[in-house]
């Protein structure tokens, strides 16, 4: 079975940030079923796991609870990556988080980038933000990103449709990739250390 | 098994105090560390090697030279020589020479250096950390081991008829260590040549150092140089004792608050679970440091941090008589159940006599 990890850096109870993750994460489900393929989708709140990021970026390595964590994201197929809009950017708990990740655990991982917001006007910090961080990361970041504003949520039934629309392309997207690869492997940086004469003639 | 103290000569200041001590205190109570060391039946003294402040280790030979004066037993090493930013040819002589002056008490641990700038200042870019490491050593060996050596490579000026002097004493090289906390690469290199694997394992987790050593041991057998469970690895820890453990917390508290490393992380008592850090009674340290075993196999060098993160001067020397209780009990110990074709640590002796074992067959 293909496991997915949702990754939400909402603040709050109740959360936008975690409705929009929630109904992201239905969707990829549902069309993961649909190909035939069912998927495991572990909800992550970042914001549970904030000391232990915070503590493992200060002392360099993580709590043994904290490891196992960071192996369920970098042993994922898929991510599914949502932010609150601070400062027209991700939050801080999201690069916290990026940055206690070895930098090797998202190369080559379907990631689906989402984004609440308190504006319409801030749609784009998925695209000017969020897509380099991963694209830095080698992570293969799907074509659409959804971006939640208050409306998104509040308005009638022609915005609602509009984010409806955008989250089933986007995870119509994240699922086709899921679908098309083999399992994934978790990072192994032994498994990966070329031998002496190798290593000697790089 | 060898057990003994490291540092790095951080000038640090006491939070208890508000002093740091000078530069040259700092040396002068290194100095004194390491005889007492001795003293107290330790068998290795390591010290080095950073290229910029807080630190006053740039020259480790000159500091194990003198200490090689006022000392008759104890193993002189390093921690760490870098191997990166050092020419290895300045490596292969300044090792040799101290190998004459200390009558053969010298060994080393190489060490990249993971402080960006350092390299660029030594002509180098640390993003060849471990290109260096492996062309820089490999020279390093070629000029203990062979007369005279032509050589070319691609980070330093070639050398045609060149003899590395002086000669190692007796024709023995020093015992190298290659230590890493994070890079298999490091621990490849040292089971290809044979030599030692050490990880400084504080701040790591036993899971992290048990899954890096375990690579080493498996690699060493691989390159024929015997079973994995005779590989040589040492490790690292922190020390810290008094009769009773809420001592022993109270006092290193301040310390480890205001550390560089630990500050504003991790409580003191999850560092103590999560990683080596030894802080408490006797009996507690003991039966933790004989834990190591558990994931690094029977090993043969332990070394401790006791001086640095400001702590005092007196606290130092009461920590190590305590060093020297405790050690005696872990020699025991850590004897039982070692089986007999584990090898102990290796010395100058024990290299010479493996060397002219090897000639005569």
């Amino acid at each position: 079975m293909k496991r997915v990890v949702v990754l939400s850096a909402g603040l709050r109870q109740p959360s936008s940030t975690r409705m929009l993750a929630d109904r992201i994460a239905e969707a990829v489900a549902r069309d993961l079923d649909g190909l035939g393929d069912p998927a495991e989708v572990s909800p992550i709140e970042l914001r549970d796991h904030a000391r232990e990021a915070l503590n493992n970026l200060l002392v360099g390595f993580p709590s043994p609870e904290f490891a196992e964590l960071l192996d369920q994201v970098s042993g994922a197929d898929a991510l599914i990556l949502v932010t609150p809009t601070f400062g027209a950017t991700y939050n801080s708990l999201v690069k916290l988080f990026i940055d206690v990740l070895d930098e090797k655990a998202l190369a080559g991982k379907p990631v689906l980038i989402a984004a609440s917001g308190g504006t319409g006007r801030h749609s784009m910090m998925l695209d000017h933000a969020v897509r380099p961080l991963l694209t830095y990361l080698h992570a293969v970041v799907m074509p659409t990103g959804v971006f939640a504003a208050p409306e998104d949520w509040g308005a009638g039934h022609t915005t609602e449709g509009n984010l409806r629309q955008r989250i089933d392309r986007a995870a119509a997207e994240l699922a086709a990739e899921v679908h098309r690869r083999e399992p994934a492997k978790a990072y192994d940086m032994f498994a990966e250390t070329p031998d002496f004469e190798t290593l000697m003639g790089q | 098994m060898q057990f003994g103290i490291f540092g790095v000569g951080d000038l640090a200041r006491d939070p208890l105090t508000g002093k740091t001590p000078s530069e040259y205190e700092r040396m002068k109570r290194i100095i004194e560390y390491a005889v007492l060391a001795e003293e107290v039946g330790l068998d290795v003294f390591a010290f080095g090697e950073h290229h910029n402040p807080p630190f006053v280790a740039s020259s480790p030979t000159t500091v194990l030279g003198y200490i090689a004066a006022r000392t008759k037993k104890i193993i002189l090493s390093t921690s760490t020589t870098l191997i990166t930013t050092n020419d290895p040819v300045k490596i292969a002589e300044d090792y040799a020479m101290l190998q004459l002056i200390a009558d053969g008490r010298v060994d080393l641990m190489l060490g990249r250096g993971n402080t960006g700038a350092v390299y660029p200042w030594f002509g180098q870019d640390i993003r060849d950390g471990i290109s260096l490491s492996l062309e820089n050593y490999a020279l390093v060996r070629r000029l203990w081991r062979e007369e005279v050596v032509d050589w070319e490579g691609k980070f330093r000026t070639p050398l045609q008829s060149f003899t590395a002097t002086p000669r190692p004493l007796d024709g023995v090289p020093p015992f190298v260590w290659h230590g890493s906390i994070r890079s298999p690469e490091i621990a490849e290199q040292a089971a290809y040549y044979g030599d030692g694997f050490f990880h400084n394992n504080i701040f790591w987790p036993p899971s992290h150092t048990g899954r890096l050593i375990s690579h080493y041991r498996e690699r060493f057998e691989h390159y024929g140089h015997g079973p994995a469970d005779t590989a040589i690895v040492g490790l690292g820890g922190q020390f810290y004792v008094r009769e009773k453990s809420q001592d022993a917390l109270r006092e290193f508290r301040p310390y480890f608050d205001n550390s560089q490393v630990y500050g504003g992380g991790p409580a003191l008592e999850d560092m103590i679970k999560q990683t080596p850090l030894s802080v408490g009674s006797r009996d507690q340290v003991i039966e933790q440091i004989l834990g190591f075993r558990e994931y690094a196999g029977d090993y043969q060098r332990q070394l401790f941090v006791l001086d640095g993160m400001g702590i005092a001067h007196d606290l130092v020397l009461k920590q190590l008589e305590e060093l020297g209780e405790v050690v005696r009990v872990l020699r025991k110990e850590f004897a039982v159940g070692r089986p007999a074709h584990v090898p102990d640590g290796p010395t100058h002796e024990s290299l010479k006599a493996a060397q002219s074992l090897k000639a005569q067959l």
